[in-house]
């Protein structure tokens, strides 16, 4: 494992860790930042995972994960972290493990487990500073059932339990803050689209002892509904439009790792995936279009009054 | 060796630090709350060198001591009644992951409605989950159970997780005379924890509990549970002889209590079993011939010691302290299994009683008793009887008179301020 310190793009590794043939969707934005993650996380890691698209990685007799994997339930990835980290822990500690035996412990779960069914268990290892690593895939709803809406959903997003004509009516929820305001080790967000600055907070959050959660949307082209061929395309507008803010929390703050100079219109990323179609089909709908520009413009404003310009 | 004077809970506590286990995943819980105090404290003092964390909940809890376990470390915890079905989905998969942890259940009747008191529908509800299950009627039961609870489940053909039961309040708050093992011939017994291929480590990576696909490679992984399980039962007659051996008590997989010459018998699990005990020396006093037979192994069921237990007696009472809704008592469906087709099965009666803690009396087990020497006489298999007495009865009739007393009360003084 290079431990150099990344910087450019072509600091980024060249070797690839993760084997290839899964059984993952084509273009699957959650794969492509599990293979840039992997790479630098290496292999010297165990997964635990929850129910989800992922859980069909490593399926009987096969894995593409060099190093190890534990499959739990839903509910409780997190608290499998506890249970190997802790086993791991005693081990050392009653030397019948040598030190280079030890792992990281890395929880993979979708949106679904991680900003609902499994918080409660995620929000225990915060408050036991659990060191563990957490990525959550967040594709905007419960993706391995056919897209449902989860906690993770986008206002307006038509999904198969909100097909209405308004699409989802709820607001996706901010587990970013939420895992912030616990004072963990560290949270992030990513994008597989954003490969260097992924590769950078994954190098750092590796080096650090505690919770951490890497949060990567995970743009879906079952779920949102659009050819695999633009999911990096895909990725790169969530980024460009200020909808997917890229940022990490350490130490007590919150750092914007990239502020799009100037944001591209939110109906850009919008019109790109056939879950908002109805905001442009039959006709434009201005006003609702209108309130999720208002909503990420807000976003950005808060960001402008926290660095005090 | 020294004789304590213990309580269930400390004898489950006892249990767990002769055993030397590495780990225990905790969360608080009536009437189980008293073990993890117990130990909390050992480990405080260093008295014990184990780690304990508690976690946010039974499902973590479980989900935490099976992938401990999964890692390569000897694993204990404890739950009760709500806790155990709140982390029910986790006990399935640490069965299927084949993590021999060791999980002590102190009985308690099942929401709702809500109560403290003991009865078996809480640990029944994990019956089909693969956990092996042993089944306790005293504290120094509960001790040497844990202890046996780690050879059962660690045997190379087991590998299985295991859970001790004893009774909330009947047994878990009730001090008993246990002599407490040599803690160096204890950990002789129960031997260093073999991980076998079961862990995780940088030098060799593994990938465990993984999904399947297909119902041909599910039904394999789940037949080697089963074949397991059945495996346990001539392995824990062996463990059984050894710690008698040893320590000089025997526990075989079925109990018995004067009921080889017995022409009837009563069928019991746990601690009530010791009030049908009594019973029994009262009646055989009298001069009726019965005896009690106690299952002490639930998981894996010990089909062939019931049958030889039972074989030839005319007439036998199956007392559950359990109630399957829409069916009656879930032991006596499972002794029936047992008996259907044996020659000389006897007649089975069903009766349920004991639910939430409720009391079964010696007058009850003189009529269980009569019922039995009647069926027996007109060779008709009695209808299943729920206990429950005109006293009882009559208490509910008086609560229910005072409720509505009040409710009456109430509505008349909101009619006054309305009017």
């Amino acid at each position: 494992m290079t431990e150099k310190f990344i910087k450019r793009m072509k600091d980024l590794p060249s070797t690839h860790l993760l084997g290839t043939g899964t059984p993952m969707c084509a273009g699957c934005g959650g794969l492509q930042a599990l293979h840039e993650i992997y790479d630098i996380l290496g292999e010297n890691t165990v997964f635990t995972n929850a129910a989800g698209c992922m859980t069909l990685l490593a399926s009987y007799p096969f894995t593409p994960f060099r190093g190890s994997w534990l499959y739990t339930a839903m509910a409780s990835a997190p608290a499998g972290a506890q249970g190997i980290r802790d086993a791991l822990d005693i081990l050392l500690e009653k030397k019948r493990m040598p030190p280079e035996d030890d792992l990281q412990v890395v929880t993979l779960t979708g949106d679904g487990s991680a900003y609902g069914m499994g918080l409660s268990a995620t929000s225990g290892t915060i408050d036991r500073q659990l060191d563990y690593l957490y990525i959550c895939y967040d594709n905007e709803g419960y993706g391995n059932t056919g897209q449902q809406f989860s906690e993770a959903t986008p206002h307006a997003a038509k999904t198969s339990t909100s097909k209405g004509a308004r699409g989802f009516p709820g607001f996706k929820k901010d587990l970013f803050a939420i895992w912030a305001a616990n004072k963990p080790a560290y949270v992030a967000t990513v994008i597989g689209a954003e490969p260097l600055d992924l590769a950078k907070k994954i190098q750092k959050a590796k080096a650090i002892k505690g919770p951490r959660l890497i949060l990567a949307l995970a743009p879906c082209p079952t779920g949102w509904d659009y050819d695999p061929k633009y999911s990096n395309d895909i990725g790169k507008l969530a980024v460009d439009t200020g909808i997917w803010p890229l940022k990490e929390y350490e130490n007590g703050k919150v750092i914007h790792t990239k502020i799009p100079r100037q944001r591209a219109p939110v109906e850009d990323y919008l019109k790109t995936q056939g879950r908002f179609k109805h905001l442009f089909h039959p006709e434009r709908d201005a006003k609702m279009i209108g309130e999720i520009q208002a909503r990420v413009d807000a976003y950005w404003e808060t960001i402008r009054d926290e660095n005090g310009n | 060796m020294s004789r304590l004077l213990l309580t269930g809970n400390g004898a489950a506590a006892w249990g767990a630090r002769l055993s030397n286990v590495d780990y225990i995943p905790a969360f608080p819980i009536t009437p189980q709350t008293e073990i993890i105090e117990t130990l909390a404290a050992w480990i405080g003092n260093n008295e014990m060198p184990s780690r304990m964390v508690t976690l946010e909940s039974e499902h973590s809890m479980i989900t935490a001591a099976a992938a401990a376990s999964a890692t390569g470390v000897r694993v204990f915890t404890a739950t009760s009644s709500q806790g155990l079905l709140y982390g029910i989905e986790m006990m399935y998969n640490a069965a299927g992951w084949r993590t021999p942890l060791v999980m002590v259940n102190v009985s308690r009747g099942l929401s709702a409605p809500i109560t403290l008191e003991p009865d078996h529908n809480d640990v029944l509800a994990a019956r089909d989950s693969g956990f092996l299950q042993i089944h306790c009627a005293t504290c120094q039961e509960v001790l040497d159970s844990t202890l046996i609870a780690y050879r059962l489940a660690e045997h190379e053909r087991v590998r299985l997780p295991v859970i001790v039961n004893q009774d909330g309040f009947y047994l878990s708050f009730t001090r008993e005379p246990v002599e407490l093992p040599d803690s160096k011939l204890a950990a002789e017994f129960v031997g260093d924890y073999n991980a076998e291929n079961m862990r995780f480590r940088a030098s060799s990576p593994s990938s465990q509990a993984v999904a399947v696909i297909g119902g041909g490679t599910y039904s394999y992984f789940r037949y080697e549970i089963h074949l397991a399980a059945l495996q346990a039962l001539t392995v824990y007659d062996a463990i059984a002889e050894e710690f008698n051996e040893r320590f000089g008590r025997y526990y075989p997989a079925v109990d018995t209590y004067r009921s080889d010459d017995a022409e009837f018998a009563f069928v019991m699990m746990d601690c009530y079993a010791t009030k049908a005990k009594d019973a029994v020396d009262r009646l055989r006093d009298s001069g009726i011939s019965i005896g009690l037979v106690r299952p002490r192994l639930l998981r894996p069921f010990p089909e062939l010691a019931l049958q030889n237990a039972l074989r030839g007696k005319k007439a036998v009472a199956v007392i559950d302290q359990n109630l399957s809704m829409g069916k009656g008592g879930i032991l006596h469906t499972e002794i029936a299994s047992a008996l259907y087709g044996q020659n000389g099965a006897p007649l089975l009666a069903s009766f349920v009683g004991g639910l939430g803690g409720r009391d079964i009396s010696a007058e009850e087990f003189y009529q269980i008793a009569a019922a039995l020497k009647e069926a027996a006489q007109q060779n008709i298999t009695p209808p299943p009887r729920l206990l429950y007495t005109e006293a009882e009865l009559r208490g509910i009739r008086k609560l229910q008179a005072i409720a509505h007393v009040e409710r009456e009360e109430l509505q008349a003084r909101q009619g006054s301020h309305e009017s």
